[in-house]
């Protein structure tokens, strides 16, 4: 006797979580599977999740939202082997109401959002990998896991990740290109809370969220993380894989690197690292998107490349949320249309649009591009840097005025002016 | 005691009960000095792997023949979690016989309790067994229960048939395989790795999150004798357990080039008289 | 069993196609030091068709009775016949001590029987005692072989317990010594014989006994990573006058029988010179060979656990070490090359 459900969500991170929570509380009978033994579990990030979508699911979710700090301090820095040059922004208002962000652990956050989920009704299955789709033709009828196991569903909801199988088996996407993927990589760092917030200047509940450029991938495109957690700090990278490959460097090695930089060493010094993982990033936003909905079956999350990587912050976890309420909503829309064909799924585009899903995607989507450009990673830091100690070196060598600097920088570098000013006009309208 | 076995017909197929046990899985096992019985809490467990062999064969047996697996179980509530696991693996139902009064029974008073449930779910055809425990390693219970129920029994089988109302088992022996065959209802008792259990499957952890599928029996239930079960129940007890007293071994270890190790080690070994010079 | 006296020591004598099994035997040398130290008889029953010639030879091995139990139904082994024979047995003599070999079919008689008289057996000994209360004490591997539990059955009657085949040394055989037999009837009906066996397949000879007595034993486990390089651990066992064994994992993945597997679900070894090549030696690995004369380990991680019971070890590739040891081995046995007749000189 086969099982059937209304709904199967495939992954139970938070792009099938929220989906789930949000099929369940519309009446759907709603199978929520997730293949790691506990949800979470597999998931990495670098780690901040901006809360916006929250509020909306689930109005109370402050009372027992595995938070560990909300994040009030904003920062950046250009790196160059042993300098740094860094901007932070401090302001209380940065934590407060619907712009609030904060940093967590997946395993726990995951955790909390999918018993959400159950909580609405949805069943809760760990520990099962879901091996394909059960098609009719092109037509979506349930999973499959092993060999001959099959549960039925009138809606599949893809909420794999990045590496998701079941969307390309749903003829949804071409084969993952090496320019559409990055690596990213984590350390975690074991800090007493106290000292994470001496040395940040942070108070019991706040937390920094900062992104590093420059040396910090050895001039491979890509840029470095630190996020603060209540007693650890998460320290990491995303680094294109094809300059990964092309240079033919280990993650490991720039992670490495990238941990005993001055600037970094002075942040974490005495911590003990505890964790390392590694996770694939998708990159290039909306413009790698597959196709969002088919006969039966509709994308979330990582799996539909949900990432906004925009130089000066990373948004993966709230588009997640965003998309799988946006799918819960499509699928109700599409049963009062009578059924969940294609075309009565494509409802699922007008709701990622209400909540600016689409929207940010697409305006920010040159940024990965524009990020690709190989001068932010090497030269300009470099720029940026040795002007930085020019300005600042009083020597009694007589000083020159910050602009005469700036220019001489500029012009005795390698790059043309015509070009510098392209970048700092693509750059400046692409972020 | 006994039923006469029903003819396997299309409709009907077998009823098997499968006996497990949760076991320790990892290795370091230890004893509680008081009751020098097993520490059971604190080390992940497992369905005793040739339980799995045994829940492996009925399952193969439904497949070809129809009817259903009923799981079934003696110790602390902590096994439910085996037994979930087999329904996740296929079982339709399972049965947990619990109760204070059980804990420390040999293999005497866990037959007679076994062989009391079995009799109450009724209506068996076969009854699976793995051929023992990895903790106990008796292989007492399943021609203990086939005793109590005066059935007979085929062990250690690799392969088990059935046609019409009889059952072929291939004994594992010393010198070969041997084929037993005899009329249902009967006890099997299935030879460690003789086939691959399967994986749990959504559609199992499915059937088992919706609950309902495990029953609980205390030994009120059974109408147990306090006097059969139990550490009370058991003939025999562990005494004591003592460290095995290995040969202290002088460990010359080797880490040359091949070469030279070699020449080496065999220069030792024909001092030592172990091998011809 | 409470009410009447239980005395004297049984050995359940296990006769197939023709023959003593050797646990049996074994078990008869330990069972006559037991009835000894009880200053006991010690019995055998032997169940079966035609076997007086086997009631003697048991006894020139160390019985004072036996308790011979013809009837062409018990010619085979059959759970139930054999049951009820050594129930009805009991009830009718009261043995304080019943023993059996641990094959499986002395198990599967042990464990049918304890139920049926409802008394105490405690599985797979490797040795016995009596205790000063003149209780049995038997003795068994417990968590892998890493310690020894004491079983007793204090207040049941008869206490019984199964012996491990291939631990206790065969004792010798007395031709002068003669016993009693004692020719019991025991009725088997049609009902009893509830089973039959319908097929043997024969395991060839040679996988059979090789191991258990070869003297020299070298063993593969899962760092030979293909079946096919077992053919050179045959080869160097060939050299050393020895056999081939293996751990669990080439047994399961299919490259060489059960028959060969050393370990707890194994067989137990004790050769004089155990050579254990690409095996990592986990516990269950160990209780099965950890009694052998010379352990000798091969493996390529130096931390891996068989060399704290090895020895002598090389931590090496063994895909270079085994066939050097072949190769070294060779050129001790060639003949010493003919020296080469130098040119003549000018």
């Amino acid at each position: 006797m086969v099982e059937r459900f209304d709904a199967i969500v495939v992954g139970a991170g938070p792009a099938g979580s929220a989906a789930a929570l949000t099929l369940a509380r519309k009446g759907f009978s709603t199978l929520l599977v997730e293949r790691a033994r506990a949800a979470g579990a597999k998931n990495v990030f670098g780690g901040r999740i901006y809360a916006w979508p929250l509020f909306e699911i689930l109005p109370d979710w402050l009372k027992d939202c595995p938070v560990e700090r909300f994040v009030t301090k904003e920062g950046m820095a250009f790196l160059t082997e042993d300098a740094s040059l860094g901007l932070t922004f401090d302001s209380p208002r940065l934590g407060e109401g619907r712009a609030a962000s904060f940093t967590a652990i997946r395993a726990k956050f995951d955790a909390w959002l999918a018993k959400k989920a159950e909580a609405a009704g949805a069943t809760l299955i760990e520990g099962i990998r879901v091996d394909d789709l059960w098609r009719d033709s092109y037509r979506v009828r349930g999973v499959v896991d092993g060999d001959r196991d099959r549960v039925a569903a009138d809606l599949v909801v893809i909420a794999e990740g990045a590496t998701s199988v079941l969307v390309r088996r749903a003829g949804l996407k071409a084969d993952l290109e090496p320019r559409e993927v990055s690596v990213g990589v984590k350390e975690t760092v074991e800090l007493p809370p106290e000292t994470i917030q001496d040395r940040f200047q942070l108070g019991e509940r706040d937390g920094a969220a900062y992104v590093y450029a420059g040396y910090a991938s050895l001039g491979l495109r890509g840029g470095g993380f630190l996020y603060t957690n209540k007693g650890s700090i998460s320290l990491g990278l995303v680094v294109s894989s094809e300059d990964l490959s092309r240079k033919k460097v280990e993650v490991q090695e720039l992670q490495t690197k990238f941990r005993m930089h001055p600037a970094i060493q002075r942040l974490i010094k005495g911590g003990k690292i505890v964790e390392y993982s590694a996770h694939l990033v998708p990159e290039l936003g909306a413009r790698m998107m597959p196709r969002l909905v088919g006969d039966g079956v509709v994308v979330v999350g990582d799996a539909a490349g949900f990432l906004i990587n925009n130089g000066y912050t990373f948004r993966g976890v709230d588009l997640a949320i965003a998309s799988g309420v946006a799918a819960g909503e499509a699928a109700e829309a599409a049963r009062a249309m009578g059924g969940m064909s294609a075309a009565n799924l494509a409802a699922y585009e007008r709701f990622l649009r209400k909540r600016n899903v689409l929207t940010d995607l697409e305006r920010f989507a040159k940024a990965p591009l524009y990020l690709k450009n190989e001068r932010l990673f090497g030269v300009y830091p470099r720029l940026l840097i040795d002007l930085a100690e020019r300005v600042y070196t009083v020597d009694g060598t007589g000083k020159e005025r910050l602009l005469d600097a700036a220019l001489d920088e500029a012009m005795s570098g390698d790059v043309p002016k015509l070009r510098m000013l392209l970048d700092l006009l693509k750059g400046a309208r692409s972020m | 005691m006994t039923h006469p076995a029903t003819p396997v017909g299309e409709k009907r197929g077998l009823r098997m009960i499968v006996c497990i046990k949760q076991v320790p899985k990892a290795q370091e096992l230890s004893v509680d000095p008081v009751t020098k019985t097993l520490k059971r809490v604190g080390v992940p467990s497992e369905i005793n792997p040739p339980d799995q062999n045994a829940l492996e064969a009925a399952l193969r047996l439904r497949d070809a023949h129809g009817g259903e697996v009923i799981v079934l179980s003696m110790g602390p509530t902590s096994f439910e979690e085996s037994l979930e696991r087999a329904i996740a693996m296929g079982a339709d139902r399972a049965y947990l016989v619990t109760d204070r009064a059980l804990g420390g029974s040999d293999t005497v008073p866990t037959a007679h309790t076994l062989s009391e449930a079995i009799h109450k779910i009724g209506g068996y055809d076969l009854i699976l067994c793995g051929e023992e425990t990895t903790d106990s390693s008796t292989g007492h219970v399943g021609p203990g229960i086939a005793g109590h129920l005066d059935v007979p029994q085929i062990t250690y089988c690799s392969a088990v048939e059935v046609e019409g109302d009889r059952v072929r088992g291939t004994r594992m022996i010393e010198d070969g395989a041997e084929t037993w065959e005899c009329k249902m209802p009967a006890v099997v008792t299935i030879d460690f790795g003789c086939n691959k259990p399967r994986q749990p499957t959504l559609t199992g952890k499915i059937r088992v999150k919706r609950g309902g599928l495990v029953t609980h029996w205390s030994a009120a239930d059974l109408n147990l004798d306090p006097a059969k079960i139990g550490l009370r129940g058991s003939p025999t007890i562990v005494a004591k357990v003592e460290t095995v007293q290995l040969p202290d071994r002088k460990g010359r270890i080797f880490h040359e080039e091949p070469a030279v190790a070699v020449s080496l080690l065999l220069d030792v070994l024909r001092k030592d008289g172990v091998i011809p010079p | 069993m409470s009410g009447f006296a239980h005395e004297g020591v049984w050995v359940f004598i296990e006769a197939r196609r023709g023959a003593l099994r050797d646990v049996s035997v074994q078990l008869i040398g330990e069972a006559r030091r037991i009835a000894d130290r009880r200053r006991t008889v010690l019995s055998g029953v032997l169940p079966g068709w035609k076997v007086e010639g086997l009631a003697r030879r048991a006894i020139e091995y160390g019985l004072d009775r036996v308790y011979l139990v013809e009837n062409p139904r018990l010619e085979t082994y059959l759970s139930r016949p054999f049951t009820k024979v050594m129930a009805t047995l009991i009830r009718k003599y009261h043995p304080e001590i019943v023993l059996f070999g641990a094959s499986k079919n002395g198990r599967d008689l042990g464990g049918r029987l304890h139920a049926v008289i409802d008394t105490g057996l405690a599985a797979d000994c490797v040795r016995f005692d009596v205790t000063d209360e003149g209780y049995l004490d038997m003795i068994r591997p417990a968590f892998g072989g890493r310690s020894l539990a004491h079983i007793h059955c204090e207040k049941h009657r008869p206490q019984m317990a199964s012996a491990r085949m291939n631990v206790f040394r065969l004792p010798p055989r007395d031709p002068s010594r003669t016993g009693e037999i004692i020719r019991e009837t025991v009725e088997i009906t049609d009902a009893d014989v509830d089973t039959r066996v319908v097929g043997f397949i024969e395991t060839p000879r040679h996988d059979v006994s090789k191991i258990d007595d070869a003297k020299i034993l070298v063993s593969g486990g899962y760092g030979l990573r293909d079946p096919e390089n077992f053919a050179m651990l045959e080869e160097l066992a060939a050299l050393l006058g020895g056999a081939v064994s293996a751990s669990r994992k080439p047994v399961d993945s299919g490259w060489v029988p059960k028959a060969v597997q050393v370990g707890q679900t194994g067989k137990t070894v004790r050769p004089d010179l155990y050579i254990a090549v690409g095996i990592s030696g986990a516990v269950q690995h160990l209780a099965g060979m950890q009694e052998s004369g010379k352990i000798v380990a091969i493996n390529h991680d130096p931390k891996a656990a068989i060399f704290e019971i090895a020895d002598y070890g090389i931590v090496g590739d063994l895909f270079q070490v085994v066939p050097e040891l072949i190769r070294q081995l060779k050129a001790s046995k060639a003949p010493p090359p003919v020296p080469e007749i130098p040119a003549t000189t000018r």
